[in-house]
């Protein structure tokens, strides 16, 4: 499958450049903030590392990116070090604990947070430039739909949108997966539902979300997007203490109910999502 | 707030207005009479000036210099207000060909009746602008994007349906083709980006033949009352879930 076209946000300046060759690129984004997305991109790559592939998480959150808070990292170089010439990509590439590769937005990224024509640009090279070192690149967006969500989101050839079970937060994916589906005219999205209380909670409201697309949401196509489900990580108090202490929760506590699910999450990732073709 | 100290008196004979006088007279509007009290005088001369700086002289539009002002303070407003706003870019017909054909001073009677029918058609609290060249903007605040479309096709129409006289007894016919694209809602995006997608839709205008117009379909991130019920009412007991999805499958659901 080929990535959407980065043209799906109106972007004359920026020619197509096709598929970049190399790393799958799997977006993580929510409609909301708050619902764990950075946590789930974090781990998940963890766990991905844990299965014996070559993983990178981008920050891709440039307005207010937290990775480095997650991760309890003190990076000397960053996107931002990148993007105003002062250091090499190279560079700005850390190893996370976990052991896979972080590239960090940095806290003067909030100038970028308007999405310019020079921006896209330089974001474009970046992935570009990295993607053949990698098997996975997961883009950590901001939440939302701002002009720089949907930018990055669009070089993405697969999407995860994190949700909790709360109204506010289901609303916003909601709002967002419209969005995706009538302006990058997706086929499917991924869901991962968060803090879930009881099993089964997570895939019945994708279905839910499934439902109210296919009543509300006309596509070009005329086929509905389809919603795959891919897990639900359950509320545990150690996820909880894991954030707070900024350690990763796969390599603190593997064994608790949220840690295995992403453990089983990166199976179904790893399976559906990046099985190449013989 | 007022300063309550008293203003400083100014002696106009210290200062050297003529060529700011001969300036706002050159633009044909009229001078504040000599004689009056400074401090009026000095306004008057002071808005004449700031009029004409906003304005482009041959069609009497705004000029770049205050689209681009408008644009920027356009796109805060709808961040922080969420209303829909349209930026459109026009752009007359094979203008080139008129002038080659017919000379300068044709291409200029043709761009200033197009400014004046544009003029006709757009309401005061639109921002009516020469871009450029042959070009021309309109920055519609509070245009729903159901309008739109209808908005722009009547412009394009109101042009085609009104020729121009370039020379006694010579009308030429004048098609302007219309690119737009609605502000990012409840967003922070950036005037430059704005202009590139509607830009990009007067491309495809063009690309299509000219005369026509295109406008960027609209992302709909709102969430009816309709919607969000139908998204919560089972939310917590998914047992309900597929009773409810059978339920819509036997049901009329378009």
């Amino acid at each position: 499958m080929s990535p959407a076209s980065p043209s799906s946000i109106p972007s004359p300046t920026v020619a197509p450049a096709g598929a970049p060759k190399g790393a799958r690129i799997i977006a993580i984004t929510s409609g909301k903030g708050g619902v764990g997305k950075t946590f789930v991109s974090a781990n998940l790559a963890a766990a991905l590392t844990r299965r014996g592939l070559r993983v990178l998480v981008l920050d891709a959150d440039l307005g207010l990116a937290n990775l480095d808070v997650v991760l309890n990292l003190y990076p000397k170089t960053t996107l931002h070090d990148v993007f105003t010439g002062k250091s090499a990509l190279d560079e700005a590439v850390i190893e996370a604990p976990g052991g896979f590769s972080v590239l960090l937005a940095g806290s003067g990224m909030v100038e970028y947070s308007r999405l310019t024509p020079e921006v896209r640009t330089q974001f474009l090279n970046v992935i570009q430039t990295l993607a053949p070192r990698f098997d996975v690149i997961l883009l950590d967006t901001g939440a939302g739909i701002s002009d720089v969500v949907l930018f990055s989101v669009s070089l993405a050839s697969e999407v995860i949108i994190v949700a909790t079970p709360e109204p506010t937060s289901l609303t916003d994916a909601y709002a967002a997966i419209k969005v995706l589906a009538m302006q990058q005219k997706r086929q499917h999205v991924r869901m991962v539902i968060n803090q879930t209380l009881r099993p089964g909670d997570g895939r019945a409201i994708t279905g839910q979300l499934q439902q109210v697309l296919e009543r509300f949401v006309a596509t070009d196509s005329g086929r509905p997007l389809r919603l795959i489900h891919m897990g639900d990580i359950p509320a545990d108090p150690t996820v909880r203490e894991a954030v707070m202490r900024r350690q990763l929760l796969l390599l603190q506590v593997p064994g608790c109910p949220a840690a295995l699910a992403i453990g089983q999450l990166a199976g179904k990732v790893e399976e559906t999502m990046l099985a190449r073709p013989a | 707030m007022a300063s309550t100290t008293p203003p400083l008196p100014v002696d106009l004979r210290d200062l050297r207005l003529e060529t700011a006088c001969a300036l706002a007279g050159q633009a044909g509007s009229a001078i504040p009479p000599p004689g009056m009290a400074p401090a009026p005088f000095l306004q008057g001369l002071i808005d004449r000036l700031c009029d004409l700086s906003l304005k482009d002289p041959l069609t009497g539009l705004a000029n770049r210099r205050h689209f681009q002002a408008v644009l920027d303070a356009e796109i805060d407003r709808v961040a922080r207000s969420g209303e829909a706003a349209l930026l459109l870019m026009l752009d007359i017909d094979h203008f080139k060909q008129v002038n080659d054909t017919h000379g300068h001073v044709a291409g200029d009677r043709v761009l200033q009746s197009v400014a004046r029918t544009l003029a006709q058609c757009v309401r005061p609290m639109d921002t009516l602008a020469r871009y450029g060249g042959e070009e021309f903007a309109i920055i519609m605040p509070a245009c729903q994007a159901a309008f739109g479309k209808t908005v722009a096709e009547r412009i394009r129409r109101a042009v085609a349906e009104a020729p121009v006289q370039i020379a006694p007894g010579t009308w030429l016919e004048v098609s302007i083709s219309i690119g737009g694209a609605y502000a990012m809602q409840w967003i922070r995006s950036s005037p430059v980006l704005w202009t590139d997608r509607a830009d990009h839709q007067l491309y495809l205008a063009k690309a299509a033949g000219r005369n026509r117009v295109c406008i960027e379909p609209q992302p709909d991130s709102t969430v009816s009352a309709e919607e969000k019920g139908m998204l919560f009412e089972p939310l917590y007991t998914p047992s309900d879930w597929g009773a409810l999805g059978a339920m819509n499958h036997s049901g009329n659901a378009p």
